[in-house]
């Protein structure tokens, strides 16, 4: 398999870039001189120098700094979001498609209903809800795409369900939850893993919009979406304080897409696209 | 036959009822989950208790929380949302102000999205492997890694700021839908492409279409009235998704680019609290998607004579 990976190329780019960031975070204290969160009052809006790579923000930040520090933040949200909408909507997905029935029919009706909100929608609400800040922002995001994986997994499972293995398993009277443990979830693992490969993504946008529009993580934590917005206000002015958190972000997100798309051909050929 | 078809919508209409339905309970005990009073609130911090008990009494709050449900559903059917918290306007009639600008942002957004989707997607598909084809996908894949609310603002530097063609924000006549359209678009122009060539990869294997160029029908054709045709059942399904997500992006889009819609006014609404305008809001919008997602599922018919109207 990681060969396989390995000779997609295009995946190989997405993994330098994560392993660029993780390197970058690893090492923030050591290479750059700036505290991410400090005012300096004297070197407000400063343009890109070789002092200040990315130039300084409205406060005096050094935005390389800020951006280097940004990057943990965003990519714990991501993880922390994912995490959960995987372990709410695995189990959810297996028991559903397992099941089928009633439990299955309440599921789906349930899952319907969260993707009734259109996109980005549910985890904004959920945010008008819950208040801003780290914690609610992982429930928010994660919440969210857990319909994702209640559909994808219970697909599996339904599909799963009807092969001889399983049946010959239950006429040997293993327990239900063991096959299920033991049978079905193996097979679930391959696409749960490309889809959350991509969901980083995904929750990484999400926190960054919500970031933007000023609903996210509460300043001055360093945040990729937030310091954009904050950016807005200078755009006509100091352009640099809004384009470098939005490359990162795009950079970030773009890394997760390749890799994913990657593992998808290397673990998954079904679900090959094309 | 129109009849059946009539059924058909009819029966469509009537499945949608318990989501819809399911729709405005999840919203009702959301917004109601909310800690603090909502009386308290609007009455405002210095307000005595008798006053704030007597807007309690009025809301209708010191009532069982299913009655209340009934209240709020009854007023919903009666296009009565509520009033604003803020501006102490129907919130019925805030909302009606700015959907215009929403549904106007969010239909050029998805006819630019299709139309060059749709194309881009059909010029990879027949050159599959080309320069051409890796082109577009690279492109693609730019297009649903950039957040919408950065490339706003980046189009907005170049074409606003620097070359001064458009204008940056704010309403008015075709020139302003220029860049929130392309922003708006640029992630569902990168699906609907992706889809629409794999979807036609997959069709160009199919025997029909060999016989087709067997019987020496010309490449053109082949695509548009074989293959594409076949196609069309997951680029629809595809473009039905991806008209949520515009909608959800008109939230970002409009707060780039000033745009006086329902996202800007809900985004708005969440910073101040006014948990009324919220509720009708998210509600309008999910009315909105579930109504597309219907025209979509009409679609279908019309595209896919297999599918039965039943």
């Amino acid at each position: 398999m990681l060969l396989r990976l390995r000779r997609h190329r295009t995946a190989v780019v997405g993994l330098a870039v994560l392993a660029a960031f993780i390197a970058a975070t690893a090492l923030a204290s050591a290479i750059l001189p700036y505290d991410p969160n400090a005012a300096d009052f004297d070197h407000v809006l400063l343009r890109p120098s070789p002092r200040h790579p990315l130039g300084t923000d409205q406060l005096g930040r050094d935005l390389l700094t800020r951006i280097v520090y940004g990057a943990r933040v965003s990519f714990l949200i991501g993880i922390l979001a994912v995490g959960m909408s995987a372990l709410l909507g695995v189990p959810v997905g297996l028991i559903s498609g397992y099941r089928g029935g009633i439990v299955d029919l309440v599921t789906q009706r349930l899952v319907d209903l969260m993707l009734a909100f259109p996109g980005f929608l549910l985890a904004l609400t959920l945010i008008a809800v819950l208040g801003v800040g780290v914690t609610n922002v992982v429930v928010s995001v994660g919440l969210a795409t857990a319909p994702v994986y209640v559909r994808l997994v219970r697909g599996v499972a339904l599909s799963i369900k009807g092969q001889v293995y399983i049946e010959a398993a239950r006429a040997l009277g293993v327990p239900e939850a063991r096959i299920v443990a033991r049978h079905v979830l193996p097979n679930c693992l391959a696409p749960v893993i490309v889809q959350s490969t991509l969901q980083l993504g995904t929750a990484i946008l999400t926190a960054a919009g919500l970031g933007f529009l000023g609903l996210g993580i509460r300043p001055p934590t360093p945040e990729w979406g937030t310091m954009l917005g904050e950016g807005q206000t200078y755009l006509f002015s100091s352009w640099y304080i809004a384009t470098f958190p939005g490359i990162a972000i795009f950079l970030a997100v773009m890394a997760f897409n390749l890799l994913g798309d990657g593992l998808r051909d290397a673990l998954d050929p079904r679900m090959k696209l094309g | 036959m129109p009849s059946s078809l009539g059924l058909y919508l009819l029966r469509r209409v009537a499945l949608a009822i318990p989501t819809l339905l399911g729709v405005t309970i999840l919203i009702f005990l959301l917004i109601r989950a909310i800690p603090g009073d909502p009386a308290r609130v609007i009455a405002g911090l210095t307000a005595s208790e008798e006053e704030v008990q007597r807007i309690r009494v009025e809301l209708g709050l010191t009532r069982p929380i299913h009655v209340q449900y009934g209240i709020f559903l009854k007023q919903l059917f009666h296009g009565n949302l509520g009033i604003s918290a803020v501006t102490r306007a129907p919130v019925a009639e805030e909302i009606g102000l700015r959907m215009p600008a929403t549904v106007e942002l969010a239909i050029s957004s998805i006819v630019v999205a299709t139309v060059i989707g749709l194309t881009a997607g059909i010029v990879s598909a027949t050159r599959q492997y080309s320069t051409v084809d890796y082109v577009v996908m690279g492109v693609a894949l730019f297009g649903v890694s950039i957040p919408v609310f950065w490339l706003g603002l980046m189009l907005m530097l170049l074409f606003s700021v620097y070359l001064r063609w458009l204008p940056a924000g704010g309403f008015g006549g075709p020139a302003h839908f220029v860049l929130p359209t392309i922003a708006l678009a640029a992630f569902s122009i990168a699906i609907i492409a992706r889809m629409t060539r794999s979807s036609l990869l997959e069709t160009f294997n199919q025997d029909y279409v060999r016989t087709a160029r067997a019987k020496g029908v010309r490449q053109p054709a082949v695509i548009l009235r074989h293959a594409l045709k076949n196609a069309l059942i997951p680029i629809l399904t595809v473009i039905g998704l991806q008209f949520g997500a515009l909608l959800g992006g008109a939230i970002l889009t409009e707060t780039t680019f000033a745009w006086p819609g329902m996202g800007r006014l809900l985004v708005n609404a969440i910073s101040s609290r006014d948990y009324p305008v919220i509720q009708g809001i998210v509600l309008m919008f999910a009315l909105l998607f579930a109504g597309v997602n219907l025209v979509v599922d009409v679609l279908y018919a019309y595209v896919d004579p297999r599918i039965h109207y039943g």
